[in-house]
């Protein structure tokens, strides 16, 4: 008899793979259907009749879409996601570096971003309405409110222009020692935990201030505990659900979505690629990030459902 | 004289004029230039080029999808790193002269058809090997390959023979093109090994310095080339050039002393960047202008008083004010200035609402909105652009819609197929060269879809023509058809706008483009 837990996750696994599946069939549509052509597009303005037919059967771009997608699909599954076409380049090898500069980032921004907004949330519920919690959700409520660009040129003014604390440039590239490197990221992981700290603090608020109205809250309370040993001990465990659910939406934010942030601070990670070959009609490496993208999309929401399920002791204890 | 000589020393004294300068305006006083230099006291000797550093320079203008092969080049970064690592065999100097470089003279035969280069000998590769002629020959012959796809195709086709001669290359062209070393002063047609057939992304060359790493749309770096064959130049140790497409990035990036040069400097801020400490704005006045292009084969463009209303209906002088804030000059409804050798002035067209109005009336124009099709990608400002040329059109009762459309896709969809609609060009080296890239009935880029026979009769009779004051003549004529008849609406000729940091000496300006035409990191050096 397989453990309910088990049974639960697998599910969730297998579900996930489906979703990939049908994400890679609108990626691929998605990138069928942008206008302009991939032929015409590489060859530019000089392209000859010709010249153009000789391509397009080079790119098997006469194949019917259907037979495209398999063999696109197929080739992924064995792990080759093809060449680029405007500079001839490996898209696993190119790609790999830029997606590991961004999780590098993610990495950086989230270790001090998660910590700090869940310990920021107790701390509002544990001061309520009074001025901790108030300037908590202010500063983090600005913070949120202002454009990330803003954010990073306030940042850049003050920190690197006036005072020469952090350099402007993020840019990372290889023989930098991990000192240098997170010496160079300092201000876009600033910006990006101030970007993605609201969120997550308010919804760990809000999901213990519903479980504080609980009986067993009331019961800990008279037992005479310190009301912060009540908030961290008793009342977020039951709360992490939905706190787990925000955070991973947050951290999938800050791999997929901080091209802002890329642009203004020079840092070489996937988002500017993607622009960059969307810009170019440069199909397999649009497919290839896409894919990307959508993995991690749906592997961290996976591991969310999965905490949640573990975080649930009806789940965990069955009868 | 006595007070020039002190102001000269007072100067000097200061640090303040420049080694360059200093022998100029002592040549001006009849001093010989071994006089002048014996009386530069040992403070301003300090001027001489320093050695060492490694030079970080900010570039916008590259993308991840860039490669290395110079045939592919097509925007700032791929140009410039071009430029560290390779060389043309003919260079243009900033005052517009013929610069003999990895060949050392060439002449030409009376009509112009055949051009011999002799090649400089005892230049090395990086990779150690020596340049010859047969390398030479290999480069040309691949750039006039179709399937090498060169963005030097429309040169080499007008070279019917490319051959080896002893130390010289000869060139054979079908009709005889007086403007042949200008042209192979292109920056796509870098000397390479074998001609880069076998290894186009090497970029192995003669340039003064090797590449060591490259990330395209990331970092570029390179080490000295201790085998430099042009001594003069090359001051720095190593170069590193990283790609700032962010206009406020580059600036700051600038400011806070992270790179010592950045192209680009967004007009807008430009000033307020030239007053920050030891930071210095370099602009310069080159062949890029901006345009707005209407197609003289599509209605109701095909209507040369609509055409004229349209020129007349835009203020040229507030373009240049208000968009570029003064780093330009007005254009004159001509793709060609005094940038350019051989060039006549005409007569200045100003906003003139009364003349549009009494033009449009002619056209009999149907009174429906005219659209302009304008996407920020077309120049800088582009949007506000066409606003303003909306609200001078209407103050002469012509009716123009504009119609805002995205940059992705903008040069594939709307410029070259739309009647009307924004774009820029970069300029040419000279004057045949624009005309043929874009005048020509049979050009390509005939983004004017203008189709006129003595146009091309005259265009091709000043490329053959070998006498001066003919050839300036008949320029002055086909600049007169453009700007009478031509479908292109030029306001504005933008400056280059370079800025780099105290910390550097000997940076110049060079009309050619940007960062002295690509050779800022060859020519300048830390003081």
């Amino acid at each position: 008899m397989v453990h309910p837990v088990i049974k639960l996750v697998a599910q969730r696994i297998a579900l996930g793979l489906l979703l990939l599946l049908a994400a890679s069939v609108l990626i691929f549509v998605g990138t069928q259907i942008l206008p302009g052509d991939v032929a015409q597009s590489i060859l530019g303005q000089s392209a000859t009749p010709t010249s153009l037919a000789n391509l397009r059967a080079e790119l098997g771009l006469n194949e019917p879409p259907v037979t495209r997608y398999f063999n696109w699909l197929g080739a992924v599954l064995q792990g080759d996601l093809g060449k680029a076409l405007t500079n001839g380049q490996d898209i696993a090898e190119a790609m790999g570096k830029r997606l590991g500069n961004t999780l590098f980032l993610a990495f950086c921004a989230a270790v001090i971003a998660v910590p700090l907004a869940i310990g920021l949330g107790l701390i509002a519920v544990r001061y309520l309405n009074r001025w901790p919690d108030k300037l908590i959700s202010m500063v983090t409520l600005a913070t949120i409110s202002v454009p990330e660009f803003l954010l990073g040129y306030i940042a850049i003014f003050l920190l690197s222009v006036q005072f020469r604390v952090f350099p402007s440039l993020a840019t990372v590239y290889d023989g930098m020692s991990l000192g240098e490197q997170l010496y160079a990221i300092a201000l876009p992981v600033l910006v990006l935990v101030l970007t993605v700290l609201g969120h997550m603090m308010r919804m760990t608020r809000a999901a213990i201030l519903n479980v504080m109205q609980s009986a067993y809250i009331e019961t800990a309370e008279l037992k005479g505990l310190r009301p912060f040993t009540v908030i961290a001990r008793h009342a977020f465990p039951n709360a992490i659900a939905p706190v787990v659910n925000v955070v991973m939406l947050n951290l999938a934010y800050l791999v997929v979505g901080v091209v802002v942030v890329e642009v203004v601070f020079v840092y070489p990670g996937m988002g500017q690629y993607l622009v960059d070959h969307v810009s170019k009609r440069d199909v397999p490496v649009v497919q290839a990030c896409g894919l990307v993208f959508a993995a991690v999309y749906i592997g961290l929401n996976i591991v969310a459902d999965v905490v949640s399920i573990l975080a649930n002791p009806r789940l965990r204890h069955p009868k | 004289m006595k007070d020039d000589l002190d102001l000269i020393l007072d100067h000097i004294d200061q640090v303040r004029l420049s080694r360059r300068a200093f022998l100029n305006r002592s040549a001006a006083f009849g001093l010989t230039a071994a006089l002048g230099t014996a009386l530069l006291p040992m403070g301003a000797k300090a001027q001489e080029p320093k050695k060492g550093g490694i030079l970080k320079i900010g570039l916008g203008g590259g993308e991840t999808t860039d490669t290395l092969d110079p045939g592919l080049s097509d925007s700032p970064v791929p140009f410039s790193v071009n430029r560290q690592w390779g060389d043309t065999i003919v260079d243009v100097t900033a005052d517009g002269q013929l610069e003999p470089r990895l060949a050392e003279s060439f002449e030409a035969n009376a009509d112009g058809t055949v051009w011999t280069f002799k090649i400089r000998e005892g230049v090395k590769f990086h990779d150690g090997s020596d340049m010859t002629v047969d390398d030479v020959v290999a480069t040309f012959k691949r750039h006039s390959d179709e399937n090498a796809k060169s963005g030097a195709l429309g040169i080499m086709q007008g070279i019917s023979d490319i051959k080896a001669d002893g130390q010289n290359v000869v060139l054979t062209l079908a009709t005889g093109n007086a403007d042949l070393p200008y042209l192979l002063s292109d920056y796509h047609l870098v000397i390479q090994p074998k001609g880069g057939v076998d290894a186009p992304n090497a970029a192995i060359g003669t340039g003064t310095f090797k590449l060591t790493s490259a990330e395209a749309g990331v970092r570029y770096a390179f080490e000295k080339n201790p085998n430099d064959w042009d001594t003069t130049r090359g001051h720095y140790d190593g170069v590193e050039i990283l790609v700032i497409n962010d206009a406020t990035a580059r600036s700051s990036a600038l400011q806070s002393g992270q790179v010592h040069m950045i192209n680009r400097v967004d007009p807008k801020v430009a000033k307020l960047l030239g007053r920050a400490p030891n930071v210095s704005v370099v602009n310069v006045s080159g062949r890029g202008h901006y345009v707005f292009l209407m197609h003289t084969n599509t209605a109701p463009f095909d209507n040369n008083d609509l055409r004229l209303a349209l020129k007349y209906a835009i203020n040229r002088q507030e373009m240049v004010d208000k968009i570029l804030d003064g780093f330009g000059g007005v254009g004159n409804d001509i793709p060609v200035n005094a940038a350019y050798p051989l060039f006549t002035a005409l007569p200045q067209r100003d906003y003139d609402a009364a003349k549009a109005a009494e033009h449009y009336k002619a056209s009999g124009h149907d009174g429906s909105p005219i659209v302009l099709i304008v996407a920020d990608t077309a120049f800088p400002s582009a949007v506000d652009a066409a606003a303003l040329f909306q609200q001078s059109a209407a103050a002469a009762g012509i009716p123009l819609e504009i119609q805002r459309v995205p940059d992705d896709g903008y040069w594939s969809d709307v410029w070259n197929v739309k009647p009307f609609c924004a774009s820029y060009w970069g300029g040419r080296p000279v004057q045949d060269q624009m005309y043929t890239t874009a005048y020509l009935s049979t050009a390509d880029w005939n983004d004017t879809k203008y189709f006129n026979t003595d146009l091309d009769a005259l265009i091709l009779s000043a490329r053959g023509e070998t006498d001066t004051a003919k050839r300036t003549d008949i320029y002055a004529q086909i600049a007169t058809i453009i700007h009478d008849d031509g479908g292109v609406i030029c306001p504005m000729f933008n400056d280059f706008i370079d800025a780099h940091t105290d910390v550097i000496a000997g940076f110049e300006k060079d009309p050619n483009y940007e960062m002295m035409g690509g050779w800022a990191s060859a020519k300048t050096w830390m003081a």
